[in-house]
């Protein structure tokens, strides 16, 4: 079936590039708000569903990328595992191939890494209409160029991702959130401080004068871990890291534009106004303001970081940091081997991409 | 592409030297020697000239000069590389980057650290331990090899499958382009805008830039490691035993195999305490936490058991932890103790394959009349296989490619791939071919052009042309397929 799905996207794809016409690829749609506005017709591939392979004892998942997220990640929790990196859904129907393509990764980032580091293969079908693999359903694998861990994060300017292969973990055998009270500078100090510490941290967020830990592990390292860290236990019921990673606290509830800003954990706060959330133990930092572009990206920088207009204002504008002018021919030239009609996600990233 | 003239090295000495002091630029013949070959001595070939910079100035005036005389390039890290990758081209210049030996900066408040190219692996660590900090991947080759060999590599080691390869602790890159420009890939930061050029670059191979400085992630030094050795009548137990481990829930920080051939060779090479008379042994390391540990040891100590061990033992303390691993990482000069040559493999297959692929080896060790001693990162399905040959005997040699190549087509059957960590460079190039579609083959190739349009970067490696492979599939039909079918014969 999936191999009938695949001639069809292809001569799709075939017969627009005869035709000079655009394509705007959707999975579950739960991402279209993310990066720039971008133009085409829509070529969905939530038809394309359903898990290839998987051997809990290989650790490696197999499925097609219009496969809803939800339904890989209960079929691994029945295993004991998971995705590491803790995807954000935003919208219950996201899809695999939309989570790889817009490359986010929750709160678990820092401390297992991101949502490319957990490629390990995939089918995609590029600008000239030719299916191909990269990588493969191994752990290791150096033959060739690492196209599939490219696409990560490439917002599905290069090309349809057909099918992935993602390495998973064994879930923590427990797991506990230690809140306290604390202020911007000792958070940070704090939390970043942590990432050269040999504690079973895998989670740490600071916001409104409340910074929050989590420890994963053994049952008995996470107590052991307990009795070295400040705070009080938080409830379970708080949800609070899938409300974080979804957006779902209240901070996120706000009508001002939202900005993605990622320095150095240890960076001092920014002199930007407005209200900070910070998270990946103080490496990602969000932050709700009406500071002009210009100002945001230029602090950022200053940080040795960058900064992505997450949500809202502007979606016509450059959303994600413009890139020096050596790298930005680069993308372009690595954009036309790819796809080089410029098919696929015209400006979803990038004006000129 | 033509010869070269000794007009056009002349000119590029003169051009060299107003740049280098003199000993910086070799063109005789005696100096050229030692950068004829890599780890994989098979091949060798002097290059036209080498040149040693010690500064990013240096290495970009190089590449402007060598791009505006249209003279092919091959980046040289410590030389340890398995396949050919630093093997140089006679009309080529060797950039050496052996001079750029500084730790530049070591940062424990963000647990990063920022080193020129021509660092040794291990030296990172050492600078990092006065932290409680180190840098994860520890290839066997780490007192050796360089980390910009380490990145153009995606190097691996017998950490990887807790924490990950070369591709997941590196967080920026310099690199100076073909055209001689320098450009920052990746950042800081945990991530970049952008494409991730960080993941393309890693693993290419010296085929797409210059690595001029790297900048690494620090692992807190855990607080505990202990070892657990397992040894087995029956290589297919042990193969069955790390599936069993995982299926327990636990990610070793190592799993590492060895068989009856490799135990006995680093026995009587180190001395480790390996049970001699076992078929096979395991090498399972566990960190984290003190709790963790002890915990996970008894896990696994049973699930060994289960799995038919015939002795599971525990390092008693960090000096006998520290010779268990000197036994596994010392086993290819160990093997290379017991016979004059020896030719490491480098598959990777699905850790369910292992029975199988043992089997199938075995076999074809009998038909080819050739030894192989097997070391393998068994976690993540890595084989190692060395065979054992004598170069000295007509057509040993030619037996042992031949050899090799079935095992890495046969890594390909059962759904790997023909390289683990060790490269394609020269030496697997063909196999490429067995991977790898036209299609493939070609996006490569045009992934290539993105960044050096000329092929000027380590020209004829990594990837095979579409008429290479046709001519390698004229001479080998596969499973009665003709590879690259499209492609016309000669
Ligand atoms: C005994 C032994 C054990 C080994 N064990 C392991 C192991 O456990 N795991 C593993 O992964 N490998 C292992 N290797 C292989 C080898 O050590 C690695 O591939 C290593 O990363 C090579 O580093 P190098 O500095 O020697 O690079 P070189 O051999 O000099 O070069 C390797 C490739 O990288 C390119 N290159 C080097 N430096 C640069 C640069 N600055 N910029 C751009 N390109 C560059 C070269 O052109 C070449 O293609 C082993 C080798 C030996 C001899």
């Amino acid at each position: 079936m999936s191999s009938r799905i695949d001639e069809l996207l292809k001569n799709q794809v075939r017969q627009a590039a005869k035709d000079g016409r655009k394509f705007n690829i959707v999975g579950g749609g739960s991402k279209a708000w993310l990066g720039r506005d971008s133009d085409g017709e829509t070529l969905d591939i939530s038809q394309h569903s359903g898990i290839a392979d998987y051997d809990p004892r290989e650790l490696v998942i197999t499925a097609r990328a219009g496969t809803p997220l939800q339904i890989i990640e209960d079929t691994l929790a029945e295993s004991g595992q998971m995705l590491a990196f803790e995807p954000p859904y935003f919208g219950e129907y996201a899809t695999l191939g939309g989570t790889i393509a817009c490359g986010l990764s929750g709160p678990r980032r820092p401390y297992a890494g991101s949502a490319r580091d957990f490629v390990l293969g995939c089918k995609l079908l590029n600008g000239k209409g030719e299916i191909m693999r990269f990588g493969g359903q191994v752990m290791k694998n150096v033959a060739g160029y690492d196209v599939s861990r490219l696409m990560a994060g490439a917002y599905g300017t290069l090309g349809v991702l057909l099918e992935l292969s993602l390495k998973v973990l064994p879930r923590p055998a427990s797991s506990v959130t230690l809140c306290h009270e604390s202020n911007p500078n000792d958070a940070i100090q704090l939390m970043s401080g942590l990432l050269s510490k040999p504690l079973p941290v895998d989670g740490s967020c600071y916001y409104k004068g409340q910074c929050y830990i989590r420890l994963s592990g053994s049952k008995q390292s996470v107590i052991d871990a307990q009795k070295k860290l400040p705070g009080e236990v938080l409830s379970l019921r708080s949800q609070f890291w899938e409300r974080l990673r979804e957006h779902e606290l209240s901070f996120f509830d706000n009508d001002k534009p939202l900005w993605r800003i990622v320095v150095k954990p240890a960076s001092k706060p920014l002199p930007l106004e407005g209200e900070w959330l910070l998270d990946w133990g103080g490496a990602q930092r969000w932050l709700s303001s009406d500071a002009s572009v210009e100002t945001i990206r230029k602090i950022a920088q200053q940080f040795g970081g960058y900064a992505t207009l997450f949500r809202g204002a502007d979606r016509t504008g450059e959303v994600f940091q413009p890139l020096a002018q050596p790298l930005q021919l680069l993308h372009q030239r690595l954009k036309t081997s790819f796809d080089p009609d410029a098919i696929f996600n015209p400006g979803r990233m990038y004006a000129e991409l | 592409m033509s010869q070269p003239t000794s007009d056009k090295k002349d000119h590029l000495i003169q051009a060299f030297r107003r740049l280098l002091p003199a000993e910086a630029v070799l063109s005789e013949t005696e100096d050229l020697r030692p950068f004829e070959c890599d780890g994989l001595s098979v091949y060798r070939r002097l290059p036209m000239l080498v040149v040693l910079p010690d500064s990013i100035e240096q290495v970009q005036s190089i590449m402007r000069i060598c791009h505006e005389a249209k003279v092919p390039v091959v980046a040289r890290g410590a030389g340890t590389g398995l396949s050919g990758g630093a093997l140089p081209l006679e009309n080529g210049v060797l950039l050496s980057l052996a001079k750029f030996k500084q730790i530049l900066n070591i940062d424990p408040q963000n647990a990063m650290a920022t080193v020129q190219p021509g660092v040794r692996n291990l030296a990172i660590s050492e600078a990092a331990a006065a932290h409680n900090l180190y840098y994860a991947p520890d290839p066997s080759s780490q007192i050796a090899c360089t980390i910009g060999g380490n990145v153009a590599e995606n190097s691996g080691g017998v950490h990887c499958l807790k924490y990950g390869l070369t591709v997941h602790n590196i967080l920026q890159l310099k690199i100076v382009t073909v055209e001689g420009e320098l450009i920052t890939i990746g950042g800081e930061t945990l991530d970049s805008p952008g494409y991730d050029l960080l993941a393309l670059m890693t693993g290419s191979e010296g085929m797409l830039g210059v690595i001029v400085e790297v900048t690494v992630k620090l692992l807190p030094t855990p607080e505990r490691a202990q070892v657990v050795l397992a040894a087995f009548d029956d290589v297919a137990k042990a193969g069955e035993a790390v599936g069993a481990i995982i299926a327990a829930g636990i990610i070793p920080a190592g799993l590492e195999m060895m068989d009856k051939l490799a135990i006995q060779a680093a026995e009587d090479f180190v001395h480790a305490g390996y049970p001699r008379d076992a078929k096979a042994i395991l090498l399972c390391e566990l960190d984290g936490t003190n709790a963790e540990v002890s915990e996970q040891i008894m896990i696994v100590r049973d699930v060994l058991m289960e799995s038919g061990a015939t002795e599971v033992r525990t390092a008693k303390d960090e000096t006998e932890r520290q010779i268990f691993w000197k036994g596994r990482k010392s086993a290819f000069p160990a093997v290379g103790r017991i016979s004059p040559d020896y030719y490491c493999m480098d598959g990777t297959i699905p850790r369910s394959q292992l029975p199988l692929v043992l089997r199938r080896m075995s076999e074809m060790s009998d038909e080819y009349n050739l030894p192989v001693a097997n070391v393998f990162h068994a976690g993540d399905g890595n084989l190692h296989p060395l065979i054992l040959f004598d170069a000295n005997q007509p057509g040993e040699l030619e037996r042992t490619e031949e050899f090799g190549r079935r095992i890495l087509e046969l890594c390909v059957d059962v759904g790997g791939t023909i390289t683990g960590e060790h490269g394609v460079g020269m030496e697997k190039i063909d196999q490429m071919c067995v991977q790898f579609q036209s299609a493939e083959l070609s996006q490569f190739h045009a992934v290539k052009a993105a960044f050096d349009p000329e092929a000027l970067l380590n020209p004829g490696k990594a990837v095979p042309t579409l008429h290479r492979c046709a001519e390698f599939g004229a001479m080998h039909v596969h499973k009665g397929q003709l590879p690259h079918p499209e492609l016309e014969r000669f």
